[in-house]
């Protein structure tokens, strides 16, 4: 542990008094789980999960000019995005590298003629997010704000979270889309109510003033008892996701890898207007990928049930064809899964022989497209 | 959580009862389960395997990572508990009881195991 103290969240009292065992996320004092992280991932998959994620760094940029430097600061076309929207994105070097993925949120404008945008970045990229932005801004009447201390973020996720959402706030949560955001307010509670997660199951976000979040906290719990609602820690949201088959900054992302290394060049919109950062490296990455593909992120189910872990060696006759990003035990499936990059000419779901390295042991996988899970709709 | 004061402990969280039939039975402490989360996986040494204490005689994969499991005497391995095998969350439900890990034929004993109190001590600090 790093000797410099840990930042903890407004809801860190209750945490303890919850009994959670904490770890050190980023540099925040996070609740890595309650009691068991297989029940917390079984009831955000049956039920419902509530968690405390204001580790995440939230960056507020607004002006005239918002739309303009985030198409130039990000690879997404942010100025398509609607008032009340949020999209999916990435931050690059010049050189193609991937800073952190991020959501973009264009919240109502504040003033006529301004613009009003919320980026919500990894903790443990939020600086360097919130530099880069900065950085780029030079030139546009544009403002960027660290606005990490502003704001508290609990999640509701699992298919009971609108029903218990629905009883605590007026607003239209039927008419609230996945990847959109509205200003509303839930038990009395001034929030920004985001139908966005990283769990794979319907959800929701909600960005509130950090002096409230104990007091929501407490006001979904008590609307979720009935339904099984249960708080949920950073353990589970790892598996959630991963069964999702959705990607993690620091494993199947990074500054090494360009988006369409990772499989996710769709979110590079070279179609947009004007200039961005790493524009000329990520369509050399392009037409590179299309080329000679790099490896490809693929899910691997094991057969037996040795957990692979990041950095593994992936391997097929003796040879080494790929790595490792994220294995963990799937409370779904019932078996050990993981995502990996590998060689293309392994890539294909159900090529016969692969194996992962598991501390000197070949053990079998079978290589399946991702993700793991879909919820049904 | 309290630690059965007939039981000795390691101080890599294993414990050991006293011998019955010629032989005493390991398993992991309730603190160890604890620390680790969801027990997935067990690994366990075979029947006639000789172990050593200290040494490593086996792994116990969680959710979040994969332990070594030390043995806390050397001897001879005279049972393994296949339940846990089958079903490791034994491990986490009933650490002293039904999570068993393998019973051993003791030939030697390092004298610095700990009793409950000098292992609750231990762990508390």
């Amino acid at each position: 542990m790093s000797s410099t103290e840990l930042r903890r969240t407004a809801l860190d009292a209750t945490h303890r008094a919850l009994g959670a065992t904490m770890t050190d996320f980023a540099g925040w004092d996070m609740p890595l789980r309650y009691g068991s992280e297989r029940d917390e991932h079984v009831a955000v998959r049956t039920r419902a999960g509530l968690f405390d994620l204001s580790h995440m760094g939230e960056i507020t940029v607004t002006g005239p000019q918002a739309a303009e430097l985030l198409n130039f600061a990000l690879v997404g076309n942010i100025g398509s995005v609607k008032p009340g929207r949020a999209r999916y994105t990435m931050i690059c070097r010049e050189d193609g590298g991937i800073l952190d993925d991020l959501i973009v949120y264009r919240l109502g404008d504040t003033e006529a003629g301004s613009l009003h945008y919320m980026v919500v970045a990894n903790a443990s990229n939020a600086q360097v997010v919130l530099d880069a932005l900065t950085a780029r801004a030079a030139g546009f009447d544009a403002e960027v704000r660290d606005d990490h201390d502003a704001y508290a973020l609990l999640a509701v996720q699992g298919p009971e979270a609108s029903g218990i959402l629905k009883g605590l706030t007026d607003a239209d949560l039927d008419g609230l889309k996945y990847y959109a955001g509205l200003p509303g307010t839930v038990a009395g509670v001034p929030a920004l109510i985001a139908r966005t997660g990283y769990t794979g199951e319907d959800g929701f976000e909600l960005f509130v003033q950090p002096a409230h979040a104990v007091e929501l906290w407490e006001a979904l719990t008590r609307a979720g008892e009935g339904v099984g609602l249960v708080p949920c820690g950073l353990s589970c949201r790892d598996t959630l996701r991963l069964e999702a088959g959705m990607p993690l900054y620091g494993h199947e992302l990074s500054t090494a890898l360009t988006p369409f290394d990772a499989g996710l060049g769709r979110v590079v919109k070279f179609e947009k207007e004007g200039d961005f950062v790493g524009r000329a490296a990520l369509a050399e990455a392009a037409s590179q990928a299309e080329q000679s593909p790099p490896r490809v992120l693929v899910g691997l189910v094991a057969e037996g049930r040795r957990v692979p872990r990041a950095g593994y060696q992936v391997v097929s006759g003796g040879a080494v064809v790929g790595e490792v990003t994220s294995g963990a035990p799937s409370p779904t499936l019932g078996r050990p899964i993981a995502m990996a990059y590998v060689d293309p000419t392994h890539a294909a779901p159900g090529t016969a022989g692969v194996g992962v390295d598991i501390r000197g042991s070949h053990e079998p996988y079978e290589v399946v497209a991702l993700p793991f899970y879909k919820r049904q709709k | 959580m309290s630690n059965p004061q007939q039981l000795r402990y390691s101080k890599e969280h294993e414990w050991l009862s006293g011998a019955q039939d010629g032989a005493s039975t390991v398993g992991i402490t309730e603190h160890a389960a604890n620390a680790l989360g969801d027990v997935v996986f067990v690994q366990l040494p075979e029947v006639g395997d000789s172990v050593t204490a200290g040494e490593t005689c086996g792994e116990l994969e969680s959710t979040k990572s994969v332990s070594d499991l030390y043995s806390p005497v050397s001897g001879e391995v005279a049972e393994i508990n296949e339940d846990v095998v089958n079903d490791p969350s034994l491990v986490n439900s009933a650490p002293f009881e039904g999570g068993w890990l393998f019973r051993v034929k003791v030939t030697d004993e390092p004298a610095d195991l700990l009793s409950a109190d000098e292992y609750t001590a231990f762990t508390a600090g």
